[in-house]
């Protein structure tokens, strides 16, 4: 679904954010970036929805190279989901999941059904939350909309760039559960970054460890931890993952 | 009334204006500071200069009305640009991520986000432009002005207070109403 080819992508500064990407994502699997900051990872993830455009290097989407997309019907097709969730705050928890079906012109009744049948998926009935404002949330249920407003118009494929790092680490660990969950039913293809090892190893099916641009290693957590590619991911895993076999 | 004209031109020309000044960054910095700079020329002294100039100057009303836009055009703009650039950065990329154009964001996102800082730079603008479009009765605008411009000339207080206080009265009302319709959409 997501394909990375040898992607470079430069700032102007002297080093390049990313240098010689690759990596892809297949249908239903959950692929984790993860690296320290600065290793390029948010960035991987804007080019896909062309928030940013790559110098050289091929991004593929659905098959097809995202320079020749237009980028407004492009990003319809992509959930996307950030770190404060970025809910629309004049706008009632309804309106915010209904956002994008509305850009599509769907029919009100049709709109209204799905923003009821996405409120009871991330357990926020609408009856009770559909027309509260997000500030009047708490931060876990402002990220379950956040959810919700991805998903709305069904896509295949979901961007999500630090989906809980704001949260506290018990309203974080039962994201990350409900996450698993969602995935099962739902099965779409994910693109997730996170810092967070121990994260990425949770929700990923298969893990990239980035630096400096470059994947390090790519492959589910079983294999990472059994095999670390370099001493740049050993130190890493073994860092974040205190206790892990070496 | 003058001031009801002028404040509705400065709003049409002001916050288009502003929206435009977040969208090219190099520009607000000298735009703000031009509008800035015609602010602080003394409004008697702005209204005559604007009468040589034809088409808009002149003797009379519409010379007023075109010296209190100036006037009320700073406000309006400042705050549009700010209220605008205010907006959380994260609401915005949502917005950019989940599909908008250019156009439906800046209507259903970032000027709906704005409006109370908007509404607060037209305030400040018609209560400024009440008090300015009093002074135009010397060009020959009319208005409350010149009820307080003949009570100086013959030294009759009453006359002066005939003009000064329901313009005051006026720019009061026009605070409070402003200000309330401010605070329902905050």
């Amino acid at each position: 679904m997501i394909e990375f080819r040898d992607v470079r992508k430069s700032f102007g500064e002297a080093r390049p954010v990313l240098d010689g990407l690759s990596f892809s994502v297949a249908e239903g699997e959950t692929l984790a970036l993860v690296g320290p900051s600065g290793c390029g990872k948010t960035t991987a993830l804007k080019l896909v929805n062309r928030l940013l455009d790559h110098d050289s290097g091929e991004v593929r989407v659905f098959g097809r190279d995202v320079r020749g997309e237009d980028p407004i019907a492009l990003r319809r097709r992509l959930g996307y989901v950030i770190q404060e969730a970025g809910l629309f705050p004049h706008w009632s928890v309804k309106e915010n999941v209904e956002a994008v079906p509305r850009l599509l012109g769907w029919k009100q009744a049709e709109r209204h059904a799905r923003s009821e049948e996405l409120l009871a998926l991330v357990a926020l009935p609408a009856a009770e939350y559909g027309e509260r404002r997000p500030r009047q949330l708490s931060g876990g249920q402002r990220q379950r909309v956040g959810v919700a407003r991805a998903l709305a118009a069904d896509p295949p494929v979901l961007l999500m760039d630090e989906p809980f790092g704001a949260l506290d680490p018990i309203a974080r660990r039962s994201m990350q559960k409900e996450f698993l969950d969602w995935k099962r039913r739902l099965r779409k293809a994910v693109l997730l970054v996170t810092h967070d090892l121990r994260e990425a190893f949770r929700l990923g099916d298969r893990v990239a460890i980035l630096d400096r641009g470059k994947a390090r290693q790519t492959g589910t957590p079983r294999e990472i931890l059994a095999a670390p590619a370099d001493d740049f991911v050993r130190e890493f895993v073994s860092d974040e993952l205190p206790g892990a076999p070496p | 009334m003058l001031v009801v004209v002028s404040t509705a031109l400065a709003v049409g020309i002001g916050v288009p204006l502003g929206v435009a000044l977040t969208r090219r960054p190099r520009l607000a910095r000298p735009v703000l500071g031009f509008a800035n700079v015609v602010q602080t020329i003394p409004s008697l002294a702005l209204f005559g200069f604007l009468i040589p100039i034809p088409f808009i100057g002149g003797i009379g009303a519409r010379t007023a009305i075109a010296a209190l836009i100036v006037y009320a055009l700073l406000p309006i703009l400042r705050n549009t640009h700010a209220g605008i650039a205010s907006v959380d950065p994260a609401v915005i990329e949502s917005a950019t991520g989940l599909g908008m154009t250019k156009r439906q964001r800046l209507w259903l996102v970032e000027l709906p986000l704005a409006l109370p800082v908007v509404l607060a730079g037209v305030r400040i603008a018609t209560v400024v432009s009440i008090g300015l479009a009093t002074i135009a009765a010397a060009i020959g605008a009319g208005g409350l002005g010149v009820l307080i411009y003949r009570g100086v000339a013959i030294v009759d207080h009453r006359l002066i207070l005939a003009g000064a206080v329901p313009a005051a009265l006026l720019a009061l009302a026009a605070d409070a109403g402003l200000g309330f319709a401010e605070r329902r959409l905050r």
